[in-house]
């Protein structure tokens, strides 16, 4: 967007965006930033800081003695792996199943349609919190078969944690929403090629949803990320154990609220890093150039 | 659209295409949503406790009565000034002289009708309350959300030096663990020591106003509100980025050969542009905004006085703290209905404004 | 040739004979001198006999409870488990742990203070090798600079007294005399103050039956209480958030009404200034104080393949050795006056020592019925609605009646 007018005003516009941006980035920011100065500080000083918001910037006693108590405590990398791969393979087979469900609930035609359609979006409602008592006592009950033979009950594994959750209503209607969009052209150029459905989902559909595969993405990352009831009803073991409720650790009788703020540091920097590696592809990308082309 | 009416050249699409396309997905909602929400219905008929696995019986729709049960009664005249500022006193004195007929319903709230007086009890008020608590918070989110959403999403779609920072930032509250960004919120609104009636007192001097934020019964759910909106703006910026995305730069360049100001191209073009988005977001967050749980959970407890207790939160206290599981699936189910009328209701509203 | 191999053989086949039998332990996390001394006595075990082998699995304290329900429905408990006494009946009436009646070597678990067993129906389910004591810890210095007397077993403060002391202190610059935890929510209400309804002759439901609340928890002497505790926050001689939990270490407030299991920490602070008083007492004479008793214990799950093996484990963890040395490192407080003698800390004229006495004189399981877990979300609601400015008949009356239907609605829990 270009501004035509004196390099003056020019400037002062500029100067009062950048202040707005500062105040709107503060106000985002402070809690975040809030976290990762008391991280590095004794967690009684925690307190005493609170209404300071010079409190945010480094000082003497900064230092890395709750890192070190985490460390110390239990296994965090372990969790973070578990928890990484839970997030990257939920994604991985999320992606796919939730937009081809909402291709062919799209782009095709097929009797039941609309009711399955009108299920799925009610399925959005539904929370989770109803659905877990049910959940575990299925999930307890699950055939198993892998390396070490067949297992009856998926407990204290990692596939309980990303199986049940793999179809996800959001995505699917986020994906429909998106679907419905793209001109139906596009399918029909497909079909009079005699390609598959699948073909032609595969092919030519899934490129072009670039911007919303990413959000899917980010949703589908943060969601398995940031599980916790569930983990903490279907795993008992440390082995398989997920990020949040490692953090229960430190919550209890005496909170240790350093430690909590060094925790909760360590488990946001991937998701930070997924979301910055991720957000490149929100390019402004034209659709149509597709077709014009 | 086009495609939303017309039938499809080629006709109905093979079984076996649907099949692979939609089959994972369809069977794993089968499984895992449809079946135990079958079975949470299940449940709702019966007087199942939270570690109770056998011994289970059938209780037909008790747990219903018990949510909307009310009863209706004349309040009788007041005695003195407590007693009617504090018509909670009538109803214990009533229900002590008579318990058979008061038996199981607690006061809910008095209602003046054609010149006559009378005391409604329920014989669960907190639900009734949480219905109530869970629609004000619906109704002060979404707005507030959906608005600083879209404000945001289109302030960062712009070209600028520091818009993927800023970018970051207003995505950051939606990375961080919700029982962290909840606990230091409670630290930043804390009465006394808290960050945000500190920077009043400094900007406003000495006599600044000090609220309660989160015990005073009137200011909790607008404090968890505003919360809430500040951490949910980012996630539905990045819904509405993706459907900026999809508007195509031609209408805007050739807004801008005919001289369109800046709020003419946003409501002639991008309006409209991002009206299906506009449904899904707005949708998206009512829903996600009558689930309201872990904030409560961790600020306020539901209350001051219930005045933040939602339908989710009271229907876990109800199901784990109290072990009531079957009464908690009743309530939950009661929700899912109640929401899914509501939102096809707005999908509907929202749909008709948009033509 | 052949025989080095077959020997091999049979060693091989010899050793997996006599391996022993693995018994699966869940605990609950907590801080590093517990974790570290029950690793310890895990170690000790193991070595002491070969049949069995003891594997402790910890589990996150914040999500421990939850766990530990999810793995009753699914049938998945491991051997023994710990659990915080109150939720014991309850656990056991659902039938997910069994009885220890009779199992366990008696002389063992007669040594043990009441407040280390837990019953339902007088059967034994539970023990524990540590409880905790509330008590007012204060600094000797701020009560003699004030003119306060130091309550004592044998004269502690009655209700009215103790208030008045804050009322004295908040005039002297304290700005919230008293630290009652008011931050925390769930078991620790119930526990830290229904012993005040049972000092004022009040209780949550009445023990003899455990059918009837009505009269019991909303009577004169409940309301007397529950009035009282309001008047602390009104008065605000109490903080309604505390900002942390450091009021009383930095010197902020003149008294903490705490558990016995602060006191290691505060005599590494406090030092030889630290006191730790008898609470108040709610009855009319003003002689009787109570608090709570019963904190974590261990339990063997019903679905057990080795309960021998289980209890051999109980009964090695109450012994008087392994109770000591447990309360020499950890700091809390033992469950046996033998196990008490031999530490530092609760031996005779050891600073532990009065509470102790405390938890012997005044002690008080939370009623040991299936309904517990309403009674005292119930009691916490109610507290929690009297701190927010709530009426106090108000509020005990709506939680008499939450716990009357609960206890309609499951037949009484078989009483």
């Amino acid at each position: 967007m270009k501004v035509r007018s004196s390099g003056a005003s020019e400037m002062a516009k500029s100067l009062l965006h950048l202040a707005l941006m500062l105040l709107a980035g503060m106000v985002f920011a402070y809690p975040l930033l809030f976290m990762v100065a008391a991280s590095f500080k004794p967690g009684e000083a925690l307190f005493t800081d609170l209404g300071n918001p010079a409190a945010l910037l480094p000082d003497a006693r900064w230092s890395l003695n709750n890192y070190r108590a985490v460390f110390d405590k239990g296994a965090v990398g372990a969790y973070l792996l578990n928890s990484g791969l839970i997030a990257l393979l939920s994604v991985g087979a999320g992606i796919f199943i939730n937009s081809a469900a909402a291709f062919a609930l799209a782009k095709l035609k097929w009797r039941g349609q609309g009711l399955v359609l009108t299920l799925i979006i009610g399925l959005l409602i539904v929370p989770f919190e109803v659905l877990a008592i049910p959940m575990l006592l299925i999930v307890s009950k699950l055939p198993w078969l892998d390396a070490s033979g067949l297992t009856i009950g998926w407990l204290d594994t990692l596939h309980v944690q990303i199986i049940p959750f793999l179809a996800n209503a959001f995505c699917v209607f986020l994906f429909y929403q998106f679907f419905k969009d793209v001109p139906d052209e596009l399918v029909e150029a497909g079909r009079m090629d005699g390609a598959s459905a699948l073909t032609i989902y595969l092919r030519l559909v899934m490129p072009v949803c670039k911007p919303v595969i990413v959000t899917a993405a980010i949703v589908l990352f943060l969601g398995m990320w940031n599980q916790y009831l569930w983990p903490v009803m279907t795993v008992h073991t440390a082995g398989a154990r997920p990020v949040m409720v490692g953090l229960q650790q430190f919550f209890g009788r005496s909170t240790q609220w350093g430690e909590v703020m060094a925790y909760a540091c360590l488990i946001t920097l991937p998701v930070m890093v997924f979301f910055l590696l991720f957000q490149k592809q929100f390019i402004r990308s034209v659709v149509g150039a597709g077709i014009k082309g | 659209m086009a495609s939303d009416n017309a039938p499809s050249r080629f006709g109905h699409a093979r079984w076996s295409e649907v099949a692979v396309l939609a089959g994972p997905a369809l069977l794993l909602f089968a499984a895992f949503v449809l079946l135990p929400f079958v079975l949470a219905v299940g449940f709702s008929f019966t007087n199942v406790k939270l570690l109770q696995t056998e011994r289970i019986e059938w209780t037909g729709l008790d747990n219903y009565t018990r949510m909307f049960a009310l009863k209706l009664v004349d309040a009788p005249p007041a005695a003195n000034e407590t007693e009617r500022a504090m018509p909670q006193r009538q109803w214990r004195q009533m229900k002590r002289a008579e318990p058979a007929g008061f038996d199981g319903y607690q006061y809910l709230t008095d209602i003046s009708l054609g010149g006559r007086h009378y005391l409604i009890g329920a014989r669960d008020p907190q639900f009734l309350r949480s219905i109530v608590n869970t629609f004000l918070f619906a109704l002060m989110v979404v707005p507030l959300q959906t608005v600083l959403a879209l404000a945001m999403a289109l302030w960062v779609n712009q070209s600028f030096r520091g818009r993927v920072v800023l970018r970051t930032v207003f995505f950051s509250p939606v990375v961080t663990s919700m029982v962290v960004v909840a606990a230091i919120w409670g630290l930043i609104l804390h009465t006394e020591a808290g960050l945000a009636n500190q920077m009043l007192r400094a900007i406003l001097g000495p006599d600044a106003p000090q609220p309660d934020w989160l015990g005073d019964p009137h200011l909790a759910m607008l404090s968890i509100a505003i919360m809430s909106a500040w951490q949910g703006a980012g996630f539905q910026m990045l819904i509405f980025l993706s459907g900026l995305q999809g508007i195509s730069i031609d209408q805007y360049e050739a807004a801008d050969v005919m001289g369109a100001s800046l709020w003419q191209k946003f409501i002639y073009i991008t309006l409209p542009g991002l009206k299906r988005t506009l449904v899904f977001v707005g949708l998206s967050t009512t829903i996600m905004a009558f689930g309201l749980f872990t904030q409560v959970d961790v600020l306020t407890g539901g209350g001051p006085m219930d005045s933040t207790s939602t339908l989710i939160f009271h229907s876990m206290r109800v199901g784990f703290r109290e072990q009531d599981i079957a009464y908690g699936s009743a309530m939950t189910l009661f929700f899912f209905l109640f929401v899914l009328l509501l939102s096809l209701g707005q999908k509907k509203l929202m749909e008709r404004l948009g033509r | 040739m052949k025989a080095p191999l077959l020997l091999a053989a049979a060693l091989a086949a010899g050793s997996t004979l006599a391996a022993p039998i693995e018994i699966q332990v869940w605990r609950h996390e907590t801080g590093d001198s517990d974790m570290r001394a029950s690793a310890d006595a895990e170690a000790r075990f193991n070595r002491q006999q070969s049949s069995y082998r003891v594997v402790v699995e910890t589990l996150p304290q914040g999500s421990y409870q939850q766990s530990v329900i999810a793995a009753a429905m699914t049938k998945k408990l491991p051997c023994v488990l710990d659990l915080d006494q109150p939720s014991v009946p309850n656990f056991a009436w659902a039938g997910h742990i069994q009885p220890l009646e009779g199992a366990l070597r008696p002389a063992g678990v007669e040594a043990l203070i009441p407040g280390a067993r837990s019953t339902l129906k007088g059967k034994l389910y539970a023990v524990g090798q540590f409880d905790a004591a509330l008590a007012l810890f204060a600094r000797k210095s701020v009560l003699g600079r004030n003119g306060i007397r130091p309550a004592t077993m044998d004269k502690p403060y009655t209700a009215t007294e103790f208030r008045d002391i804050l009322r004295k202190l908040k005039k002297q610059g304290f700005n919230y005399p008293l630290d009652l935890n008011a931050q925390w929510t769930g078991e620790w209400v119930s526990y830290a103050f229904s012993p005040w309804l049972q000092s004022a002759g009040a209780d949550l439901i009445d023990r003899k039956s455990f059918t009837r609340v009505d009269g019991v928890l909303n009577g004169d002497a409940a309301l007397g209480v529950v009035d009282f505790y309001r008047s602390l926050f009104t008065e605000r001689l109490v903080a309604r958030k505390p900002v942390d939990d450091q009021s009383f270490p930095s010197g902020r407030a003149a008294f903490h009404y705490t558990g016995s299991w602060s006191t290691k920490e505060y005599l590494a602070r406090i030092g030889s200034d630290l006191v730790a008083l008898p609470p108040p007492a709610f009855d009319q004479q003003g002689t009787q104080p109570r608090i709570g008793a019963g904190s974590w214990q261990w339990a063997v799950s019903s679905s057990c393949p080795h309960p021998e093996g289980a209890r051999l484990f109980l009964e090695f963890l109450i012994s008087t050795p392994e109770i000591a040395s447990f309360s020499q490192a950890t700091g809390l407080m033992p469950t046996s006056e033998a196990a008490a003698n031999q530490t530092q800390l609760y031996r005779a004229g050891a600073f532990g020592r009065d509470l102790f006495e405390y938890a012997r004189a005044y002690g008080v399981l939370r009623p040991e019925t299936p309904a517990y877990p309403m009674l005292s979300s119930s009691f916490e609601r109610a507290l929690k609605e009297v701190r927010e400015g709530g009426d106090a008949a108000e509020a005990l009356d709506r939680a008499v009646e939450a716990i009357q239907q609960d206890l309609k609605r499951n037949r009484n829990y078989g009483f």
